[in-house]
């Protein structure tokens, strides 16, 4: 389903021939057909194979590490301490091109002393076969001595808590000061207050984290890897010591990121390898390698309090989160800061006040995951919406709707939102599409949620992004588009396709796109943050804009008229309302290269650039812009076995300009699945920083026959900063999925769950509770020294 | 040493004779003779993205030790048809949007076409059913069901190859 609305000064001049038609991605047959090569199935003549070696305690001391019996199995060629390499670190701050200065937030490549989490890397093997490479893992002595570890983020905050590095747990700390809350309390007539808790995610991407590195006859260290950020060939080169140009990363089509493959993770061991041994080498995580070996999503501990006019319009919010930032910093500063900015969601909230830290503790590392802090927030503040207007006994949609932010209105950094919001729109639409009430049957009860989302696309202003891109038209009339954009299965390269298709007058099959190659194609930047279509989007459009201008310039001239009578469309070229006066797209482009006329553009688009907000009252420019939308659920819940499940998921997304619905469908619908896992069955459980659900029989990912059939609505502002009015929908798709299925299970069952995931067994524990008398309402948690609940889920 | 002996296998009408030990799993040897269409992503079988049919049977290669389909026909997803010629699931898959990273992409195309094989008109409980043990992260399943359904409805028209 498709819903166009168009405000009448934003309609194009020209019909668009193939923006926003749901065409065949470019890259699905190959797929289809199983013809498409990705990292992993690349090989070279000579290659060796790789393990690394893990730690199996979270907090230890490194007593002994001796490789001796390893080294001398037959068949291994390479085996690397910490011991083998020179002091350097690994870079782990945000990825990229931006030129600002790194955080200091290092990591050891390979633990020399201090182990900090459970499957932090001791070693680094090489052999002729997997097999061998096996054996000697099992031939390296590791003794390691248990050191005191902290593993919840409210005891790591505890005077006399162990540090796990530096001298302070708290490795990032953001707050809000907009208006005045005394005030707004003040003024409330209800106050209601809340605390939820988010757990430890994994993205769960089919494709585990693989490549093949060698070094070529200049020095230079090659690697093809699966990565959403190639532009990682510079932490590589710091890791190793050597100048930026001696690395370079190749993608290929990645089978899945969500966030997971945005932080470094096989190249720098590929790189030290390869340089070591002098032969190409290829290291394939295992599942358990990857489920344990990348960053998890950040659990959180967040509590609100909202207040009230009878009316249900908002006069005042605090809240606090509290994010468990695992071992190392990467990137929880900047997780922090997307679920600050996000924590009043899509509504009007003058008086606020925000406090917010990423503790460290020695659970594995947290990082980016689709949604990016802004999702853990939108769990609670939804959550908190619906228990508003549950207090207020107000329609749950009215007191959204009293509340929704409007073009104009300043959102929690104090700066005005500039595009459409159509919040509203996405919401109404969402639950009316969930038609008929489902009728309870029995013990099986139904009910229905919704959530409402503000989620920013685009990167953090004041790391100031760019994106290059460079497109060229071939003399048989064929489009070469170059970009160094990562396509992590969205479909970012096939919009790339579409987008210079429109502006150059070809169809699709007439575009070739070359991407992610850090040392041949345009420097794209990363595909994260909802920011590809919208940087790389922008940047091909502009080069191919300017190749446009050229030879419509010299068509003009051919035709004798104006250039703005210039029309190019199906590979050919003729005057506007003139079919007759034409010519093919070929011949026009022939003529151009006959006469030297430039025929390809690198252009580069930048993202607005800001200071740094200020860190006292954290008001400021955030981010380029924002997406609005709605999820809808229906839910049944089995009173007696606790069983979930989704009967009806409907997300409505205002996307500014689909390039292509069918994409955008598929982004809602993965989106709809993932955040249904994430709010039902998903939990990567840690005792005492060791992980219990290495697998995906123990993690548990949505299935076929647990998805319902899932609706998407899209809504077009045409307002974005995006190509054609784009806005984003990578993150916006999963973020609202979450709390709209935890507010239908509560209009099911009557009671809250307050923290993720919802299982059968806290389902039936909570309706015990509930029948209970005296435990009708939520106890009362000291937000600081709670947090033990959000691991112990399933204890 | 490993015992290794030299076995048949017969993968999308080709004979391959080649060494594997007795631990290479089919999905390890398939890999090893260039079926690169033949996915690892858990190799425990929790995901189905090695699938091939071993006498028109889906099984998880993962879980099959190669010597265990000496003589028997595999097929692999890409021994149904190419980007040229493609089979009415790969078609419809490729049309309908239900391919995103793609990486279980083949895994579903053999589920699929095992479920079609045995069910040419299967309903909607079928098919879920049939695609449970195959994990996608990024379709939600949506489109993958439509693609099903979509090839079941060619292949009903005649347009099976």
């Amino acid at each position: 389903m498709s819903i166009t609305t168009e405000p009448a000064h934003l309609r194009p001049n020209v019909a668009w021939r193939q923006i926003g038609r749901p065409l065949e991605r470019t890259d699905a047959r190959g797929k289809a057909v199983g013809a498409t090569r990705y990292a992993g199935d690349y090989t070279m003549p000579n290659m060796l194979h790789a393990k690394v070696i893990r730690s199996t305690l979270a907090s230890a001391v490194l007593r002994r590490l001796d490789v001796g019996k390893a080294r001398a199995l037959p068949g291994v060629v390479c085996i690397l301490t910490a011991a083998d390499l020179p002091d350097r670190l690994a870079p782990t701050d945000i990825p990229g091109q931006t030129g600002q200065e790194r955080q200091k937030t290092d990591q050891q490549i390979l633990v020399r002393e201090r182990v900090r989490y459970f499957g932090e890397p001791l070693a680094l093997i090489a052999a002729e076969t997997r097999d061998i490479a096996e054996q000697a893992s099992a031939l390296i002595e590791v003794e390691l001595d248990e050191a005191p570890g902290v593993f919840d983020p409210a005891a790591a905050l505890e005077p006399g808590a162990p540090i796990v590095q530096g001298t302070n747990n708290v490795v990032a700390s953001n707050k809000i000061r907009k208006g005045d809350v005394g005030k707004g309390f003040a003024e409330a007539d209800l106050v209601i207050e809340n605390t939820f808790r988010t757990q430890f995610i994994e993205h769960a991407f089919l494709e585990p984290e693989v490549g093949l590195a060698w070094v070529d006859e200049s020095g230079v260290v090659n690697i093809r890897m699966s990565t959403q950020v190639i532009e990682h060939f510079r932490y590589v080169a710091d890791a190793l010591g050597v100048p930026h140009n001696r690395v370079r990363i190749m993608g290929a089509l990645v089978g899945g990121g969500f966030g997971g493959k945005e932080d470094v993770t096989v190249e720098i061991y590929l790189a030290l390898l390869a340089r070591a041994s002098g032969r190409p080498v290829r290291l394939e995580y295992t599942r358990e390698d990857s489920l344990v070996g990348h960053g998890k999503r950040h659990p959180f501990v967040i509590t609100y309090r909202t207040g009230v006019k009878k009316d249900g319009r908002i006069t005042a919010v605090e809240a606090k989160f509290i994010a468990d930032a695992g071992a190392y910093v990467f990137l929880s500063p900047y997780v922090l800061i997307y679920a600050v900015v996000a924590a009043p969601g899509p509504y009007r909230v003058d008086n606020l006040s925000v406090d917010a830290a990423a503790v460290a503790t020695n659970n594995m590392y947290t990082s980016a995951f689709r949604g990016f802090g802004a999702a853990q927030a939108c769990i609670a503040y939804e959550q908190q919406m619906d228990e508003v207007a549950k207090a207020l006994k107000l329609d749950r949609l009215e007191l959204r709707r009293r509340n929704y932010l409007q073009t104009g209105d300043t959102i929690s950094t104090g700066v005005p939102i500039r595009s459409a919001v159509w919040t509203e729109q996405c919401a109404e639409q969402a639950w009316a599409a969930l038609g008929e009430r489902t009728l309870d049957r029995g013990p099986i009860k139904v009910g229905r949620g919704l959530a409402a989302y503000q989620q920013s696309y685009g990167r953090i202003t004041w790391l100031h992004d760019t994106s290059e891109g460079w497109v060229g038209v071939e003399v048989d009339g064929t489009v070469i588009v170059r970009s160094g954009v990562t396509d992590i299965g969205a479909g970012q390269v096939s919009a790339l396709a579409q987008i210079a298709a429109e502006v150059l007058g070809v169809t699709l099959e007439n575009v070739v796109v070359y991407n992610s190659d850090s040392a041949v194609t345009p420097l794209a930047g990363t595909t994260t943050a909802t920011r590809a279509l919208y940087m790389t989007g922008n940047a091909i459009k502009l080069a191919a804009e300017a190749v446009r201008e050229r030879l419509v310039t010299r068509a003009a001239k051919q035709f004798g008229v104006d250039p703005g009578q210039i029309d190019m469309a199906d590979s050919k070229v003729s005057v506007v309302d003139h079919p007759d006066r034409s010519m093919p797209f070929a011949e026009l482009v022939k003529m151009c290269a006959a006469e030297g006329i430039h025929r390809s553009e690198l252009a580069m688009f930048r993202a607005p650039f800001t200071d740094k907000i200020d860190p006292e009252t954290g008001q400021g420019q955030v981010h380029p812009d924002y997406a609005f939308g709605a999820h809808a659920v229906e839910v049944a819940v089995d009173t007696e076995t606790g069983e979930i499940e989704v009967l009806k998921s409907v997300g409505a997304h205002d996307v500014g300009q689909a390039i292509n619905p069918a994409a955008v469908e598929g982004q809602i619908e993965g989106g709809a699945a993932q955040g249904q896992g994430y709010a039902l069955s998903e939990e990567m459980i840690y005792r005492d920083g060791v992980l219990l659900t290495p697998s995906f029989s123990e993690y548990l990912i949505p299935t076929a026959m647990d998805v319902p059939p899932v609706q998407s609505i899209i809504l077009e502002s045409r307002s974005g900063l995006g190509p054609f009015g784009a806005k984003g929908i990578g993150e916006p798709a999963l973020t609202p999925v979450a709390p709209a299925i935890a507010n239908a299970v509560a209009d099911a069952i009557g009671v809250r769950i307050h923290d993720l995931p919802i299982t059968p067994e806290k389902v039936v524990k909570a309706l015990r509770r509930q029948a209970a008398p005296s435990s009708t309402r939520w106890p009362d948690i000291d937000w600081a020294r709670s947090g033990a609940a959000h691991r112990g889920g399933t204890a | 040493m490993l015992s290794e002996r030299t076995i048949l296998l017969e993968v999308n009408g080709r004979r391959h004779r080649k060494n594997f030990p007795a631990h290479r799993t089919l999905l390890e040897a398939l890999r090893e003779l260039g079926y690169f269409d033949v996915k690892c992503g858990c190799e425990k079988g929790d995901c189905g993205a090695c699938a091939v049919l071993i006498d028109g049977e889906a099984i998880d290669s993962c879980l099959t030790l190669a010597w265990t389909a000496e003589g028997r026909g595999i097929t692999t997803a890409a021994g149904f048809g190419s980007a040229q010629a493609p089979h009415p699931l790969q078609e419809a898959f490729a049309k309908l949007g239900a391919v995103q990273c793609g990486y279980c992409t083949p895994g579903l195309i053999i589920a699929s076409e095992s479920l079609l094989r045995r069910a040419p008109d299967p309903d909607d409980d079928e098919i879920r059913l049939a695609l449970s043990g195959n994990l996608c992260r990024c379709t939600g399943y949506t489109k993958v069901f439509h693609a099903v359904k979509e090839a079941a409805r060619a292949r009903a028209g005649g347009e099976e190859r």
